[in-house]
Formats: structure tokens, sequence, C-alpha cells
């Protein structure tokens, strides 16, 4: 009997050892990676490195700048397609959640949440590059724009239907019109959660490359026609890490650290949108 | 008097049209969005119509990839995916599942959990670039040194590669959905069991596990719709090889991978579009599996 208990209890201890164990295991990539991050980029990292362009192989110094430039483009591009159009059909599903529409337009932007970005990439190609028979910073634009989509959407819906809704019912009852409510009484207190949205859409697609290859395609010099070719910080890095060159390689490890900095700074403020802004009922 | 009413009746049709075009426009942005997603699959499917007439079914039982003699079957690439996705998937799933027992049950709060759980949703945060780029300089001489001490062909560059970057890749997913979970088993039926003696342990394998497992089950599959999808990390590192692989260890390609790495050197139109074909495969079977996992998740996990 006292022999059961014991090897019941030496079991759970067993247990609960084994989980802690493999969960610090889980953890353990992400310094991994962040070591090498820091131990090979940091130290080509310097202010050169952020404004200057890119050089030939050879040739001492060069920056990344043109990619800097280009994702800030592209992302540019992409919210200023999504953002609208996410937010009033994400006020769409929350305002009509019983009508017919709500379901067809729910089930679609679960699917494209799902979609693998390459294919989005395909989509991209096929709508833009092909027709205007060159490669543009407008088709990549719009590729992320359709990545974003489904997230700003989900947030504003998810954000809607969190206040209560007596505000609305208050602000109605005032004789406010239905548009003034929406635009300035639920918009407003929902704020936080529809920015901490497009914030991780933004996050999202920062770090995308594989829509990008063959829409923005990349680009050695600095442009700023969205009709262009155009650079990004995550194609750079596969660009220079395919090369068989070693100065290349080092450009990547510190664009790569430039890289994740950014998508670490955009996931901690998404966070610090929520916790500050956080409107309670 | 008089005039002050008919500035409010101008005022009260002023907002009249506003309001009648404000729900227009959110109509109209709804339905932009559904036509948008609609005209996503009917693109795909319209540009590989070449490539589906020209093979039909055959395409995806056919092993040779060949652009020189415009022979193309995809079945290289559909073995590749199977194999790295569910590899990852088995490798992935003790981390996982711990991970998502440490923190929806033995760790819910403190600063133990908040560390974990933030260094979970970084890992989750890093842009699968970085992953590609890190396993090709860092994991693929372990691999490579695995190999040769293994007997087999030292590429590094293999499908067992591919799968540990993408096991790792989707842990902070499935662990997300894990947890959740896990947090929703109500306390009664946990306290119910202590009460009768049981151990923690035997609380977690009898009550909780039970209990989650069709929402475990769905964030398996959902990660799984993750991996199968996932380009850049795995076409850093499988290798890029269009011949039915051999064994885990041989190079490879996806159905993601070889979209990458040859959609801007397709010349010809049926090359281009035996490539938007598996496009269209990729986004047929990633909606199938989403689809599956999404429909688990609302027809069992009791939400309170």
């Amino acid at each position: 009997m006292r022999d059961e208990i014991y090897k019941r209890l030496l079991k759970d201890k067993l247990f609960k050892t084994v989980v802690i164990f493999l969960s610090f295991i889980s953890t353990v990539p992400l310094f991994f990676i962040l070591f090498h991050l820091i131990k090979n980029g940091l130290s080509s990292l310097n202010i050169e490195f952020l404004f200057n362009l890119p050089k030939p192989i050879g040739e001492e110094g060069g920056g990344i700048a043109n990619a800097i430039v280009g994702t800030f483009i592209l992302i540019l591009i992409s919210s200023f397609l999504s953002i609208p159009l996410g937010i009033s059909a994400g006020i769409f599903m929350a305002e009509n959640r019983n009508s017919k529409l709500y379901k067809i337009i729910n089930l679609l932007v679960e699917i494209l949440q799902g979609v693998p970005s390459i294919v989005l990439g395909i989509v991209a190609y096929l709508w833009v590059v092909k027709p205007m028979k060159h490669f543009s910073a407008l088709s990549g634009g719009i590729a992320l724009a359709i990545m974003m989509l489904p997230v700003i959407i989900k947030s504003t819906e998810e954000t809607i239907n969190l206040i209560p809704e007596s505000l609305k019912e208050a602000s109605l009852a005032l004789g406010v019109p239905y548009y003034k409510t929406i635009l300035f009484v639920i918009l407003p207190s929902g704020l936080s959660g529809i920015l901490t949205g497009i914030l991780i859409g933004i996050s999202r697609i920062a770090g995308e490359t594989a829509p990008l290859l063959f829409t923005a395609f990349g680009n050695p010099y600095m442009n700023l026609n969205i009709f262009k070719p155009v650079e990004s910080l995550p194609h750079l890095i596969y660009n220079y890490a395919k090369s068989p060159f070693s100065e290349w390689h080092q450009k990547a490890w510190a664009a790569s650290f430039v890289l994740i900095l950014m998508v670490f700074t955009l996931n901690i403020l998404s966070k610090w949108v929520i916790r500050k802004w956080k409107v309670r009922f | 008097m008089k005039e002050m009413d008919s500035g409010k009746g101008h005022k009260f049709r002023k907002d009249l049209i506003l309001e009648i075009a404000f729900r227009k426009i959110l109509s109209l942005s709804a339905i932009l969005v559904i036509l948008l997603i609609l005209s996503i699959f009917i693109t795909l499917v319209i540009h590989s119509s070449p490539s589906l007439k020209a093979f039909g079914f055959k395409f995806l039982f056919t092993k040779t990839w060949d652009p020189v003699l415009n022979q193309f079957g995809a079945l290289p690439f559909l073995v590749g995916t199977i194999l790295t996705s569910f590899l990852a998937l088995i490798i992935s799933l003790p981390f996982s599942i711990s991970a998502s027992i440490f923190l929806g049950e033995y760790f819910r709060e403190g600063k133990l959990s908040f560390l974990v759980k933030s260094l979970i949703e970084l890992l989750g945060g890093i842009p699968s670039i970085i992953y590609g780029f890190w396993g090709l300089f860092v994991l693929v001489p372990v691999v490579r040194s695995i190999q040769i001490k293994l007997g087999v062909a030292p590429y590094g560059v293999c499908i067992f590669t591919a799968s540990i970057i993408l096991s790792i890749m989707i842990i902070p997913y499935a662990t997300t959905i894990g947890r959740e979970v896990i947090e929703l088993v109500p306390s009664e039926i946990k306290e119910a069991a202590y009460s009768l003696g049981a151990t923690r342990y035997e609380v977690i394998k009898k009550v909780i596990l039970p209990y989650a497992s069709s929402g475990i089950i769905s964030g398996i599959i959902l990660s799984l719709g993750r991996a199968l999808g996932e380009t850049m990390a795995v076409t850093m590192v499988i290798g890029n090889s269009n011949y039915l692989p051999r064994h885990i260890f041989s190079p490879s390609n996806t159905m993601a991978s070889v979209i990458a790495n040859e959609f801007t050197e397709a010349t010809g139109d049926l090359y281009l579009s035996a490539l938007v074909e598996i496009g269209l495969l990729l986004f047929v079977v990633t909606f199938c599996v989403n689809y599956i996992g999404r429909y688990i998740i609302k027809k069992y996990t009791i939400t309170q």
C-alpha cells in the first residue's frame, strides 16, 4: 500500500520534471538564434550600414538603406490598401452577425488566414506583374495587403464585439445617428484593439519573403517608384545568404539583426498598446 | 423659430444621406472582401488549366519534373511536403504539449509563466527567413556531421533539417492553442479528482488531457496546416532536389519551395501553369486541413 503511494507520488514528480524540462527546451532555439544573430550581426552593424547603399562584392563598406526604405514602402502600400478595407469589413461583420453575408465572409476570411503566403505571391504575380510585364513594389504591396487583411478584419470584429451593447444604445438613444455612433463612440473605444491588430498585421508582413520573390523582386539600388522593383529586408537576407561570398553572409547576419529588432519592437509595441489603452467595461 | 426648424430638417436629411452612404460602404467593403477571396481561387484555377488539361489526375502521381521535355508531375513535391510536415509535427509534439501543460496547468500565473510565455511568443514572431538563414548556417553543419556518422551522403541540406526548423516554428503556434484549451478545463472537475486522492499527474492524464483532447488535436491539425505552407525556411535548408526522396536524409523539395525556386525562371506557359497548379493544390490542401481543425474546435470545445 505504502509502496503504491510512493510510486504514484514519484510518477507525479517525474512527470512534472519532464514537463518543465521539455518546456524549457522549447525556448532554447530562441537563445541560439539570438546568440548567433548578435554574435555575427552586431560586429558589422554601424550607422553607415543603415544609411549606405550596397556596394559590389570586393568593395569595403556598403549598407542596406535600399532594403530598409523598400520594406517601409511595401508596408505603407499594404497598410494603405488593407487597413481601410479591413476595418470597414470588420465593422460590417460585428454589426451584422445574423445576416447571410456574415456566414460567407466569416468562412472566407478564415480560409484566407490559412492560405500560404507563397500562393498569394502567385496571385499578385498573375494580377499585376504579368499584365504590367515587369516586377513592381505595387505588386508586392498587394500580396502583403491580402496577407494583412484577415488579421485586421478579425481584430476589428472581435474588438467591436467586446464593446457592450449598452454603450451603442445609449448613444443612439441620445439621437446620435448610426454612422456617428460607430465612428465617434464605438471605434474610439475599440481603438486599442484595432491598433493592436494593425501592428500584429504589420509585424506579420514585415518579415515575409515568399510572396516578394516574384512580385517586388529586389533591387540593388534605391527606388521610391512603386511601379519599379524594390528591395526589402527579408529578400536581401535571402539573396545574401544564398550567395557564395562570406562578406555578404556577414551583411545578411547584420540585416537579420535589424529585421528581428524591427519585428520584436512591433510585437512589444502591440502588447504595450493593449495594456496602456485598453478600455475596460 | 421657422428658420431653426428648416435648419434642423436640413441637418436631418444630411444625416440620413450619410447614414445610408455609411451602411452602403460597410456592406460594399464586405462584398469586396468576398469577391477578392473568390477571385484568388478563380485566378489559380484559370491559370492552372493548361496544366490541368495536359496532365489531368496523372499530375499527382507522376514523378518526373522536367522543364526541358515539358513533362510535369508533382509526386516528388507531394512526398517531400508530407514527409517534412509530419516529421516536424512528430518532433514538435512532446515539446508543444509539455509547454501547453506547463502554461495551462502548472504555472498559470507568476513570473515564471510570464517568462516562458513571452519567450515562446517571441519565438513565434521570428520571421521565417531568419529561421531559414540560421538553419542554413548553424543547423546544416550539425546535420552534416550526423550524416557522416550515419554513413549517408553528407549533404546537410535534407528533409530532416527542414523538419527540425519547421518543428521549432510550429511549437509556439501549437502551444498557444493547447494552453488556451487546457485553461478552459473547469476547476470543479479537477477538484473532484483531487478530492478522490488523485495526484496532479493523474489529474492531468485522466481529467485534463481527455477533456482538452479535441482542442489539442485541432491545435495539432492547425499547426500542420501552417507547416504545409511554410516556404522560406524550408526552401533554404531542404536542398531543392526534384527527385523522389529515398529517405529523410536525402535532399528534396516541398510544394511551396519548388514554387519559390522556379517561379521566376519558369519559361513557357505549361511550365508556369504547372507551378500555378501546385499553388492551387497547396491552397486546396491547406484549406481542407484548416477547415477540419477549426471544425473540431467549434464542434467539440465546450466554451464557458
